[in-house]
């Protein structure tokens, strides 16, 4: 996958309003009017939104000339959770190694020990 | 082997990553795990022939830690440290971390938190870089590791008798 477009995907998703826009296409295409609705800003503030999802290849518009319904693009989304899930793994691996040497702790410390002094 | 917990990791904002596991131990045990050199040498990275040649731990506000890692085998070496900025046992750690041969701009400020439930222990890192470009950069980084350590894994996995 191309650094940029990483970059790019994830910071259309660092803004919560975007966050917010993918979460209603998720559920169906919609017009920019519509994806307006649930926000207290104002259209063109929306579209400038709209216009940084476009350019991270999240969303796309349909050919419908007057309405022009945006739709969510899964693939670039799928490539950061690729990404993430890397991560997931490369961490999860060492703790699973922390999970092994905790038993090992919880173990030494259910053995009654010298200096617990009873009677 | 148990695995109690599973990792969830998550891209905050623009410049965090957060992680979240659940061990199924008491919080102090977790903690002495995360900060006692001579526990820390038997789990954190040491894998695939690694082995952390150099950890120590000054565990007070102010102190700093230090960790080598080796590869004899390969003559490999990846070095980090840091300075603790805050200390509660066995809640709460917020230190910085930067690598000897930075694989990210600036240095990276971890807030480690530890909560107990019935006796399991929930561990939240919150990673907070100088830039959005340092943290996707290491969001990506891990990748190729990832994957050569997933090798490394399959050759065990490979040599035990099904």
């Amino acid at each position: 996958m191309q650094t940029q477009s990483l970059d790019a995907t994830f910071a259309a998703l660092a803004d919560p309003t975007r966050r917010a826009i993918l979460a209603r296409l998720a559920s169906g295409e919609a017009t920019v009017n519509e994806l307006a609705e649930p926000f207290a800003i104002s259209q063109p503030a929306i579209s400038r939104h709209l216009k940084v999802l476009e350019r991270a290849g999240l969303i796309s518009h349909g050919r419908d000339a007057q309405r022009r319904p945006r739709r969510l693009e899964a693939k670039p989304l799928a490539e950061a959770t690729e990404w993430l899930e890397n991560y997931r793994q490369f961490w999860e691996q060492r703790f699973q190694q922390l999970d092994t040497l905790l038993d090992e702790l919880k173990a030494l410390n259910r053995k009654p020990k010298v200096r617990t002094a009873k009677g | 082997m148990k695995s109690p917990g599973t990792l969830t990791v998550a891209a905050h904002g623009d410049r965090e990553i957060v992680m979240s596991r659940v061990f199924d131990a008491p919080r102090h045990l977790v903690f002495e795990a995360n900060t006692k050199p001579e526990l820390l040498k038997r789990w954190l990275g040491v894998r695939g022939g690694w082995t952390l040649k150099v950890c120590e731990v000054d565990l007070k506000v102010g102190g700093a830690y230090r960790y080598v890692w080796w590869k004899e085998s390969a003559g490999l070496e990846m070095g980090c440290g840091g300075v603790f900025r805050e200390i509660a046992a066995p809640e709460r750690i917020v230190c910085t971390e930067v690598f000897d041969d930075p694989w990210y701009e600036g240095e990276c400020v971890n807030t480690t938190v530890l909560t107990e439930q019935g006796g399991a222990t929930t561990l939240t890192v919150t990673m907070s870089f100088e830039s959005r470009e340092a943290r996707d950069g290491v969001l990506r980084s891990p990748m190729e590791r990832g994957v050569a350590e997933s090798y490394n894994m399959l050759d065990e996995l490979l040599k035990v008798p099904a």
